[in-house]
């Protein structure tokens, strides 16, 4: 750990070569399996790699700045973040049904993006610097916090996004070591929230992927397609796969958003059981080491974030192999660092340059 | 300042992040498990499906065989026609829009649009799907001119089968239509994946899986759109057949422009080899109408015509055969030795059963006189017959005219033939539930009553009455051959027997009777047997188609046509070597010898006569 430290002091750069080492692994990964996925399109290839620099940019810059001083702007950054949200609702872009973008001129915006890390950053901010665990009226506060902007994502519809959301900020309760039995009183009434989520707030569209879910064969051609046709593909490749590039359901097109949320189907058909197994790992050893760092940071800010942000990231995992493989509904998460796509690839990176940053400032709290 | 416990809260942390790096843990193991579950344990069933997605067997049908006649000419062929075909994936506007814009350049029916609707919804929307058949060649050139303005429209090129001849020899070569759904049971739909037509009539019909050849398949990797990436594996169909017929298509139309004006019928076999040169049923109609789908004006207008001329009267038109069946009838009082050919019998111009009033005419209401088997034949004396078949008794002559396969299908390579009728006792009571009257004897001797004969059965008995007894099946087609190898192979009849009388000389004596019946003074025929170039043997017949009453005599004016007597003739020619035998009815012609014998003359000229 000194050797660290030491190091970290020696160089002008703050970064975690461990995680990054991790990182560019699974982005390495992920090109190689897009460049097929996407039929060997060059072009798909150039983008997704200047997102990929952006990203790493991004990451290096805030890996750079101490995180105490990024908390002070947290309220401010969340209340125009939230107000953003109401903005998107009221004039916001709507493209395949649902209203999510903002349209700046030169470039279209996402603000339930940017929410991703600003809720845990909210959440940690408002708790870090009273005793812990919370009192009571801090948590329901916290939870108000929390469900405002969901509800406003929730509201576009972007199912996904918002379960993100939600889920990054209740990580921090639960990290912030809130009694075991409010955690089960709050699991029995998101229990009892499903009816309502079910018959008020869904859409139609919503409700159909959670049946087709349980059902996929009662409409091959409609809502079960895409879990129909991934099932095929990652039962098709067995334990071997059937080789970089020759995946029939994806090179001849039956496996559909196969460059995005379904990439994975794509890579468990060309590579198998033992890719889903080296695949998995690389994702243990970044979450591992995420959880470390935040094990070792040294003030209740640094620990609740990263603890948060690594949480959050295991989150996209799991929803995103859970739907692509039959478990969970489809909703639309892509498979972190992987799947083609610019906005989840850029926050997810400024996630880890603000764990990088909680591991490598640690002496200017220590001293 | 709030108090902070600092080593409180880093227990409580650092047990919860314990708590959650074993909960990924497990998580991540789960979607392990999942993976091993789909790609081991469900591996097959999965390999299965993707395969079932990809790669897809596609038909490549066979060419259909062609057919010819006897001198090469072709009579049945497979020609390119264009069909406007729309892949409604592609459309770029909508359907209506198309429709009506279509039907500017191209004639599109209401009933095309309906059919078009319903199989584009059974369909998946990249498929093509039809919209009309058999576009003129304007149609197609109008298309390709505007095609820019129709994105997803095509014309698609078709083999077609087409009948150069039009309705010429349609009864005897049938077509092709669209496979219908009582068919798609019968057949083995894997050898007809890729096929649009099935034999309907006719030598199509009964030669269907000759003509029609072995479908080929290929093995094709294909995208989700249906496109071929690649051929995996291919199977080369075997073209159908070639057909070459014994009918001479020339002598055909030759009959058919003598018969037109009349409901008839026309057989010619060649007796050496049985093969029927010309199988003639009139009126007639255009085959190619039926190809791809008769209209329904078009099909009601033939169907509800007074003339039939759907109806195949050749092989399926059963008449009383008169007096064309008196020689066999005298063979059979010869063989049973009833009568010797000089026995005479006495025709006063009627017969009656003894105890009975009831007068069984003769044709001449004054009588023949005294009668022999030659002269009863050349005079067509009806009397001389009834006592014959008196004295045969009915078993004795069902058993024998039987034997000229009279009563009985003959067998030709045509499916739909009928055998006509050969009462007997057992018949009756069968058919009935009636004792056999004497009197039903009496008038089947002269093929009244209730035997029934086609125009085929006369002719195939008359050829073998001119071959003294050598039956043959009667054959449609002669040859086949195999494109691929052009190997012919020569299709010869499946049964031939011989007819064994008690004396050899009984044939001449018959057919003796049915020279004198054209080139005797006194022959019923004589007319057209005089002048003629050739000698040949034939007789008349006339069938009554109404009972006269006994108080009544025939009388054409006073009758309406369709109850006028047929009239019949058969014939072989020439007398030594015959080189045909004809068989010829008009429906409701009146006399045999007046009408159906000059048409025959015509055709046997024209045959034996031409260069």
């Amino acid at each position: 750990m000194n050797m660290q430290t030491r190091w970290t002091n020696k160089h002008f750069l703050h970064l975690d070569t461990t995680l990054l080492f991790g990182l560019l692994t699974l982005l390495t990964l992920g090109l190689i399996i897009l460049y097929s996925a996407g039929g060997q399109n060059i072009d798909l290839m150039i983008r997704q790699l200047i997102r990929i620099a952006a990203g790493l940019g991004i990451m290096l810059l805030l890996a750079q700045i101490p995180i105490q001083k990024v908390f002070r702007w947290v309220p401010w950054i969340y209340l125009i973040g939230v107000l953003l949200l109401v903005l998107v609702l009221l004039i916001g872009t709507t493209s395949k049904g649902s209203q999510r973008w903002i349209n700046l001129g030169f470039m279209v915006f996402q603000p339930s993006e940017i929410m991703k890390i600003i809720m845990p950053m909210m959440i940690t901010w408002y708790l870090a610097d009273r005793p812990l665990p919370p009192s009571y009226g801090r948590i329901v506060v916290a939870l108000i916090l929390i469900v405002f902007p969901v509800l406003l994502v929730a509201k576009q519809p972007d199912l996904g996004t918002s379960l993100l959301i939600a889920s990054s900020g209740i990580f921090v309760l639960l990290f912030a070591g809130i009694a075991w039995k409010l955690i089960l009183g709050f699991l029995s009434l998101v229990g009892a929230f499903i009816p309502i989520l079910w018959f008020y707030i869904m859409h139609p569209y919503q409700q159909q992927r959670v049946k087709t879910l349980f059902n996929p064969e009662a409409d091959p051609l409609g809502t079960g397609y895409h879990i129909i046709q991934s099932k095929i593909a990652i039962g098709s490749g067995g334990i071997e796969g059937k080789g970089w590039l020759n995946g029939t359901q994806s090179q001849l097109h039956f496996l559909p958003e196969r460059t995005t949320d379904f990439i994975y189907a794509v890579y468990n058909e060309e590579f198998g059981l033992i890719g889903a197994g080296i695949l998995l790992l690389i994702y243990l050893f970044i979450l591992s080491r995420g959880m470390y760092i935040a094990a070792q940071a040294q003030d209740t800010y640094g620990r609740l974030l990263a603890a948060s942000l690594v949480s959050t990231f295991f989150v996209y995992i799991f929803v995103n192999m859970g739907m692509v493989t039959g478990l969970l509904p489809v909703v639309g998460v892509p498979l972190p660092l992987i799947s083609y796509g610019g906005t989840s690839l850029v926050t997810l990176m400024a996630g880890f340059g603000f764990i990088m940053a909680i591991h490598t400032h640690k002496r200017f709290l220590s001293q | 300042m709030y108090i902070k416990n600092s080593t409180q809260e880093n227990k409580i942390f650092h047990n919860r992040a314990i708590i959650a790096w074993f909960l990924m843990l497990l998580f991540l193991s789960l979607i392990f498990a999942r993976m091993y579950y789909l790609q081991v344990i469900q591996h097959q069933d999965y390999i299965t499906k993707s395969e079932e997605n990809s790669i897809k067997i596609l038909p490549l049908p066979p060419t259909r065989g062609l057919i010819y006649d006897r001198n090469g000419v072709l009579l049945a062929e497979n020609r390119i026609s264009y069909s406007l075909e729309i892949i409604p994936e592609k459309l770029t506007e909508k359907l209506d829009h198309i429709l009506d814009k279509l039907k500017n350049i191209i004639v599109i029916e209401e009933s095309d649009i309906t059919r078009f609707k319903k199989q584009s919804r059974q369909k998946r929307q990249f498929n093509s799907i039809p919209l009309r058949h058999r576009l003129t060649e304007g149609e197609v050139a109008r298309f390709s001119v505007q095609r820019h303005h129709f994105a997803g429209v095509e014309i698609q090129s078709n083999q077609s089968r087409y009948y150069p001849l039009g309705a010429t020899g349609v009864h005897a070569i049938g077509y092709v239509g669209r496979i219908n759904e009582r068919e798609l049971k019968r057949i083995d739909k894997s050898n007809y994946l890729g096929s649009n037509y099935i034999g309907k009539l006719g030598i199509e019909k009964y030669y269907e899986k000759q003509l029609h050849g072995q479908t080929g398949f290929q093995k094709v990797e294909t995208n989700v759109k249906g496109h071929i990436i690649r051929v995996l594996e291919r199977t080369s169909p075997i073209a159908g057949k070639n057909l070459y017929l014994n009918l001479d298509i020339e002598l055909q139309k030759y009959t058919e422009e003598i018969l037109s004006k009349h409901r008839s019928a026309l057989v010619v076999i060649d007796p050496k080899t049985s093969g029927v040169l010309v199988l003639a049923s009139m009126p007639y109609y255009d085959p190619n109408l039926f190809v791809n789908g008769i209209s329904y004006k078009d099909y009601n207008a033939l169907r509800d015509s007074p003339e039939r001329p759907l109806y195949n009267r050749a092989i399926r038109g059963q008449y009383p055969p008169g007096s064309t069946i008196k020689a066999f009838v005298g063979l059979a009082g010869l063989e049973h030795g009833v009568r010797t050919k000089y026995s005479r019998t006495w025709c006063r111009g009627w017969y009656s059963l003894k105890g009975q009033s009831h007068r069984y005419r003769d044709w001449k209401k004054r009588g023949h006189g005294s009668v022999n088997f030659h002269s009863s034949l050349e005079q067509s004396c009806d009397v001389y017959y009834y006592d014959l078949a008196h004295d045969l008794g009915i078993d004795r002559l069902n058993k024998f005219m039987k034997r000229f396969s009279f009563g009985k299908k003959t067998g030709i390579d045509i499916t739909g033939e009928l055998g006509g009728l050969m009462p007997s006792r057992e018949w009756k009571r069968r058919r009935y539930n009636k004792h056999w009257y004497p009197g039903e004897t009496v008038i089947t001797g002269i093929g009244q009553g209730y035997m029934l004969a086609t125009p085929l059965q006369l002719a195939v008995a008359t050829t073998t009455l001119s071959n003294h007894g050598k039956f043959k099946q009667p054959r449609m087609v002669f040859a086949m051959d195999d494109p691929k190898s052009n190997e012919m192979s020569i299709i010869s009849p499946i049964i031939q027997k011989t007819i064994h009388l008690k004396r050899q000389d009984f044939w001449k004596t018959a057919i003796g009777g049915m020279r004198a019946v054209v080139h005797s003074r006194r022959g019923t025929a004589n007319k057209v047997g005089r002048g003629s170039r050739y000698r040949f043997a034939g007789k008349t017949g006339t069938a009554q188609v109404i009972t006269i009453k006994q108080s009544e005599t025939y009388n054409a004016r006073r009758l309406k046509k369709k109850f006028h007597d047929h009239a019949l003739f058969v014939a072989f020619a020439p007398l030594k070597n015959p080189r045909l035998a004809i068989s010829v009815i008009v429906e409701n012609g009146g006399g045999g010898s007046s009408t159906a014998a000059p048409i025959a003359k015509k055709v046997m000229d024209h045959y034996l006569l031409r260069k």
